[in-house]
């Protein structure tokens, strides 16, 4: 590993433990931390614990909590139907981002790092939906779905072929997570494509060189040369996938608020239907719980199962 | 090591995403507890200048009229009344909607209501009335045989009464009623609009007969379907019905809540709605209807506005439009005339001086409504008031209202906003097909008992 610019690294400076410099240092740390820790303990840990409080209450939000349930919110959420087709959804929306929006924005990546012409222009055009808002890009989608051909981009194009009718993408219950994991796939291949690319770059020259030479031709190079190197890469990517994809919200509230009855509702969806439109805050904060528990398992197991070596960094 | 850093903080990040929506209200809460000292340091000023002065009166008036020739009319009312009553000092609060909603609740709870305030009627209203909030205006209504009383369109007023006393009274009120396509209804043979369900069945058909979409509906939304289900009931059970499911002597089961749900099916049966409506907004509705595309909407008062705005050349179906009421449907207990709809009003607090109530009842007067109505920003709710509408569509709508005996606010306003919320998802569920008529019926009443335990 490369390493970093000369920072004076205080852990480094030869003070016996205990010594008074020593104790100054920790101090010096200490304080300098202090205004972060604050802040955090204040707006992202106090807000955790008073969740988990919550979540044992029937609680409206107004006044003390003080409709003690213990966990029958728990209890009410793992039997409610509605939580579990926003959990399919969840699965069907990670398991097609991990099977055709990585695999599509590696293959942009490896096209669009190649020395063709245009890529510069392309490269911008593939990461332009990322930097648009996601409301932005939401009431587009709902613009190009619109099921009258007359309004809707897809529609009109669907009519030109003969015996295709136009469809009501995001009214009809089975249509509608095809049509929203599109409109996912357009907003972040981009950025995916980009992480790619940044691990692309990483890869030196020197070795698709050295194994052009021994006779590889460019699917042997790609599989066996830029797969495996850009593994840390392909990990990341898949780790801010499928925690993007438990969280997903913005763009499915906004194209369907879950609907029609319930066909795409997403954790984040039934989360805020619960917390900020029935205002049944305690219910809400153990969909919370629960979404915080699926990422904390799933990042412990992920961290587990992928503690390899990355082969570029050797960490 | 530096790995299992990352790994904590990378577990807390997630904490902080999944979590923190839900933490906010909590927040929040210390805000409630600053501005309450506020208050709490202007009530003794108000306090001490009153005996030192015996005849001066203070009025606090708090509304969300922002438009600039609305609030400067509001304005007007007050120094107008100020004006002829020197001792009188209105002291206008404008908030901006959502504005007002928070620094209401906040003054509430500390128990300090402005005298006068903006108010929607139903449900929330009830809740401040049971608080002892409000104050009870039935007698100034009643005085002199009830001659302020029965300025008001008797509906409208009864939005703003809650167990039999009045807390507020409405200053504008609309309704949901068919808006209609005269020239696709000419073109399906039908020469006048439906009264009664099977008629409106019979001219659906007649309407997909001639190829033409009858109804347009933004169900993606879930409230304007909402309001379909809402009438039939209105229509089949009327006002004991839905009393009596609210104040717990009856349910949200009884028989108008499930036969509701069937009539609607025989009317879904018919495929009236255009392609996609499940997942169309009210935005669709409003431009199929407003470019020529489907026969009619069930929509409020609002409806020709959003349709102008939502049509390809921004004027909408113009003179072609129509209005018809909801029809009546037979064999139902409610009286065909009654209305579903809702609209603005003034609400009055526990501390209001009787010259308070006096500038409501001033503000409320015939040549003040009519004022209102001219500028259009409101239907007017008193006798005479009608004067100051132009626009035909207008004058009938509220012709029909006004001969309302039983004003059936918005369910998802009249109801708590949990009920509210599932009354529009149940309500969805009959339109795709998914719930039956008594799983809708049983999904409100079980989060009734919820609500109202």
């Amino acid at each position: 590993m490369q390493s970093l610019p000369a920072i004076p690294d205080i852990f480094k400076l030869k003070r016996g433990s205990g010594s008074p410099q020593r104790f100054q240092d920790r101090l010096t740390i200490f304080l300098f931390l202090l205004p972060a820790i604050i802040l955090f303990l204040l707006f992202v840990i106090y807000p955790i614990f008073q969740s988990i409080y919550y979540s044992l209450f029937n609680w409206k939000g107004f006044g003390p909590a003080t409709d003690f349930v213990g966990l029958s919110n728990f209890k009410n959420i793992l039997s409610d139907k509605v939580f579990m087709i926003a959990i399919r959804n969840g699965l069907f929306i990670i398991a097609f981002s991990l099977c055709l929006q990585l695999p599509l924005s590696m293959l942009l990546a490896v096209l669009v790092g190649r020395n063709m012409p245009g890529r510069v222009f392309f490269r911008s055009i593939f990461f332009l939906p990322y930097v648009l808002s996601e409301v932005i890009s939401a009431l587009m989608w709902l613009f190009i779905l619109n099921p009258d051909p007359e309004r809707g981009f897809i529609n009109a194009l669907l009519i030109l072929i003969p015996g295709v009718k136009a469809q009501a993408w995001l009214g009809n219950t089975s249509l509608v997570m095809p049509a929203i994991f599109a409109a996912l796939t357009w907003k972040y291949f981009g950025y995916h494509m980009l992480l790619f690319m940044t691990g692309l770059q990483n890869i030196p020259a020197e070795i698709e060189e050295a194994a052009r030479m021994d006779g590889a031709n460019v699917f042997q190079n790609f599989f066996f040369i830029t797969l495996p190197l850009l593994g840390g890469t392909i990990r990341t990517s898949v780790y801010l996938s499928v925690l993007g994809s438990i969280q997903q919200f913005i763009l499915v509230w906004i194209m369907t608020k879950g609907g029609p009855v319930n066909a795409s509702e997403t954790m984040a969806t039934y989360m805020y239907r619960f917390g900020f439109v029935r205002f049944q805050l305690g219910y809400g904060s153990a969909v919370a719980i629960y979404m915080f528990l699926f990422c904390l398992m799933f990042s412990l197991i992920y961290q587990r199962l992928t503690r390899q070596p990355d082969y570029l960094t050797g960490l | 090591m530096s790995r299992k850093i990352y790994v904590v903080l990378s577990l807390l990040l997630i904490a902080a995403f999944a979590l923190a929506a839900c933490g906010s209200p909590a927040t929040e809460a210390p805000a409630v507890a600053t501005e309450a000292p506020a208050v709490a340091t202007e009530a003794p000023a108000t306090a001490t200048e009153a005996p030192a002065m015996a005849e001066k009166v203070t009025i606090n008036w708090w509304h969300i009229s922002t438009a600039e020739n609305h609030k400067a009319l509001f304005q007007k009312f007050a120094d107008d009344y100020m004006a002829a009553h020197p001792n009188v000092d209105i002291q206008i609060t404008v908030l901006e909607n959502e504005a007002f909603k928070t620094k209401l609740t906040t003054v509430m709870q500390s128990g300090e209501p402005p005298d006068i305030f903006q108010s929607w009627g139903g449900g929330v209203m009830n809740d401040y009335a049971n608080a002892g909030l409000l104050q009870d205006i039935t007698p100034a209504l009643d005085a002199d045989g009830g001659a302020w009383r029965n300025t008001f369109a008797t509906g409208a007023l009864g939005v703003y009464s809650y167990k039999g006393k009045n807390y507020g009274v409405p200053w504008d009120m609309g309704m949901i009623g068919f808006w209609y396509n005269k020239d696709l209804f000419a073109k399906a043979g039908i020469t006048n609009p439906p009264t009664t369900w099977t008629e409106f069945l019979a001219d659906v058909k007649a309407l997909k007969a001639a190829g033409i979409t009858p109804i347009a509906l933004g169900e993606g939304d879930k409230w304007p379907g909402m309001h379909m289900w809402a009438y039939l009931v209105t229509r089949l059970g009327g006002k004991a019905n839905f009393e009596g499911a609210y104040n717990r002597t009856g349910s949200f089961t009884d028989a108008p809540f499930i036969d509701a749900g069937k009539k609607l099916q025989d009317l879904i049966a018919l495929e009236p709605f255009q392609d996609g409506f499940l997942g169309a907004t009210y935005g669709d509705e409003a431009t199929a209807v407003g470019n020529g595309k489907a026969a009619m909407e069930l929509m409020g008062q609002w409806a020709p506005a959003v349709e102008k705005d939502n049509s390809a050349d921004k004027k909408g179906i113009g003179d072609k439009l129509g209005f018809f009421p909801f029809p009546m449907v037979e064999g139902g207990k409610g009286d065909p005339a009654d209305a579903v709809g809702g609209g603005n009003g003034f609400a009055i607090g526990k501390n209001a001086s009787p010259e308070a109530i006096d500038f409501v009842k001033f503000m409320t007067s015939a040549e003040n409504q009519a004022a209102l109505a001219k500028i259009g920003v409101a239907i007017p709710v008193v006798k005479g008031g009608e004067a100051g509408l132009s626009d035909p569509l207008m004058i009938e709508l509220q012709k029909t209202f006004a001969a309302a005996q039983y004003f059936q606010l918005y369910y998802d306003q009249a109801l708590p906003a949990a009920m509210g919320s599932v009354v529009n998802d149940s309500t969805q569920g009959i339109f795709a097909g998914t719930l039956t008529p008594e799983q809708a019926a049983q999904a409100i009443e079980d989060s009734a008992k919820q609500e109202f335990k």
